[in-house]
């Protein structure tokens, strides 16, 4: 039984939730933030064999600091190749490379859908955000998801106001009707409340584990779609010791994750 | 000839803004100068040659870096209007945008990374001073300017298939004839004029890039009009030591314009980091129309030229962000 740290923060237990979903020998394609921090962890915990590559184009970063920006040119001395976005996107993730991706978004619904395109009527906006970027290729062709989400009823919703990204869509036997390839989709939402799996019966997130500081029915009350509860549902690991410690002595002695906690997760 | 149709599965509800047309990118093509010539200008030399109102236009990075600022600010100033625009932008777009010289988008992504939404394109599209926005990813937009650089119509892609990214944009889903699988055809994007910064180039337009290559190779060949930025013109020998660096060669380019710091405040790679200073102060400024106004003010129209605004940053600020000097 491993040993857990004696204090952490939200957004590093979170980062902790990501990196348990990444295998050895895994490649992942990941951003800035939680991704970077979930990958690193893993590699230098119970993943050793896992690499990064960036959706900029550069592959096997090893980087020294957190990257302030997906092309930051901090990750490229080091890396094993940099190239560009055709090939990337094209030739990396179309042809079936990339294990594991993560996502985030304005919206998050029940299906893992994910807006990141506009609040309100596509016409006339109540809000208008930046766009895909990369994310529809990543969450049209990765193996598995990671969805990285604010655990509220704005954040989280029933059906999101744009499908920017496509999770289940509607539900089990979309992705494959709509021509997206086999064996894809999203795996996980990881709040800061809590880790809620798909079921891929149904194409919906359940509820897997709850953080140590909520409870089912707290989670349950912040959840806007009627949301199904595991059988075996617990409280979530908290981070143990070796994982906070590649954390904070290799990859973020700064703790910059702390950035997270003034944006709401807590 | 068979009977047999193609069927299409899914389209996208927005019209084109810039339809694909590979004969009108050839004859182009065939009209290009090919000689060596000489191609160094200013800025404002380029501008005044190369772009006219109401043109198609595109800029490649990625999120900050290797962003030709030197070429937005002088298009700034130019005067010139009623572009429509290849949306993949962070510092760029917010400026182009706050000039309110845009007038249809292409989008993959318009924001600011860790620094969240772009306020500028925020007040632009909501207030409905961008007629029309139209939806793609970034993979989308590199896949439409390579179609278009090899000559075709189209290409296609197992992402955009079953959202709402597909149904705004102008993409078409067909049956595949060969798999019988539904897949999305992308329409091939040639701009009018493209503007890129590169590390080094030639006088000549031989262009290298250091670092990630973004969309620079597949852009250049989309563009029937090419204006490179470069932090330094060197000698061609210099370039024809190394030629596996070179991404755009000669012919691809109209006017190479030299411009150190021409990313700034972004970053280059291997030459100098982001200004993280300045670009905070303009995130917070470009929250409000009116303190943008006064950044524009202030950063872009009354400034002359290139060489003023690095006068204006300073040797001292300059130097604290080149690599090995004060970075």
């Amino acid at each position: 039984m491993s040993e857990h740290a004696a204090e952490y923060c939200k957004p590093e237990l979170m980062a902790c939730c990501g990196a348990r979903e990444i295998k050895d020998h895994n490649l992942v394609l990941v951003g800035t933030g939680f991704p970077t921090m979930s990958a690193n962890i893993a590699r230098y915990t119970h993943a050793p064999h896992a690499r990064l590559m960036q959706e900029s184009g550069v592959y096997d970063a090893q980087p020294k600091r957190p990257a302030l920006s997906v092309g930051d040119p901090c990750l490229n001395p080091g890396a094993a190749m940099i190239g560009g976005l055709v090939e990337i996107m094209g030739m990396f993730l179309q042809a079936g490379w990339v294990d594991i991706g993560f996502l985030s978004g304005s919206q998050v619904d029940k299906f893992g859908n994910i807006n990141t395109t506009v609040i309100g009527d596509y016409a006339q906006p109540k809000s208008r955000l930046p766009g895909s970027g990369g994310a529809n290729p990543i969450g049209s062709l990765a193996k598995k998801i990671l969805i990285i989400a604010l655990h509220d009823t704005r954040r989280l919703i029933e059906r999101v106001d744009f499908i920017t990204t496509p999770g289940y869509i509607d539900g089990p036997g979309a992705r494959e009707r709509w021509g997206l390839p086999a064996d894809t989709g999203p795996e996980v939402i990881i709040t800061n409340k809590a880790v809620m799996r798909f079921d891929k019966s149904t194409g919906e997130a359940y509820l897997e584990s709850y953080h140590p500081d909520t409870s089912v029915e707290e989670v349950v009350r912040l959840t806007p779609w009627k949301l199904n509860v595991a059988d075996d549902v617990h409280e979530t690991e908290p981070p143990r010791v070796e994982e906070i410690r590649a954390l904070r002595e290799i990859l973020d002695p700064n703790r910059m994750i702390r950035l997270y906690e003034g944006r709401g997760y807590v | 000839m068979s009977e047999k149709v193609v069927r299409i599965v899914d389209e996208g509800l927005l019209p084109l803004i810039k339809p694909p047309d590979p004969e009108d990118l050839r004859a182009a093509n065939r009209q290009r100068d090919k000689g060596l010539v000489d191609k160094r200008m200013s800025e404002d030399e380029a501008i005044a040659r190369f772009v006219a109102d109401g043109m198609y236009i595109g800029f490649e990075l990625y999120g900050s870096v290797r962003c030709p600022m030197s070429l937005v600010r002088a298009l700034i100033r130019s005067g010139k209007t009623h572009f429509d625009l290849a949306g993949q932008g962070v510092h760029e777009a917010d400026l182009l945008l706050a000039a309110g010289i845009i007038e249809r988008i292409d989008c993959t992504y318009i924001g600011q990374e860790v620094y969240g939404v772009s306020a500028p394109l925020r007040r632009a599209v909501e207030s409905g001073q961008v007629k029309q926005v139209v939806e793609w990813s970034n993979g989308a937009i590199t896949w439409r300017f390579k179609a278009a650089a090899m000559g075709l119509p189209f290409i296609p892609t197992y992402s955009m298939l079953g959202s709402d990214t597909l149904k705004y944009s102008s993409a078409v889903a067909i049956e595949d004839p060969f798999t019988k699988r539904p897949i999305c055809l992308l329409p091939a994007l040639t701009l009018d004029v493209g503007f890129i910064h590169v590390n080094r180039a030639d006088k000549f337009g031989n262009c290298q890039v250091d670092g990630i290559s973004g969309f620079a190779l597949e852009m250049a060949r989309a563009s029937k009009k090419l204006i490179v930025s470069t932090e330094e013109i060197v000698d061609s020998e210099v370039i024809r030591a190394k030629p596996h660096l070179t991404v755009i060669p000669w012919y691809n380019v109209d006017a190479v314009v030299h411009a150190p710091f021409g990313s700034w405040p972004g970053e280059m790679s291997g030459m100098y980091e982001r200004d993280e200073e300045h670009y905070r102060m303009f995130i917070d400024a470009s929250q409000k129309a009116e303190s943008t106004d006064a950044y524009m003010k202030e950063w872009v129209r009354d400034l002359p030229d290139h060489q003023a605004l690095l006068e204006k940053i300073g040797r001292e600020r300059l130097d604290a962000i080149v690599i090995g000097k004060g970075a």
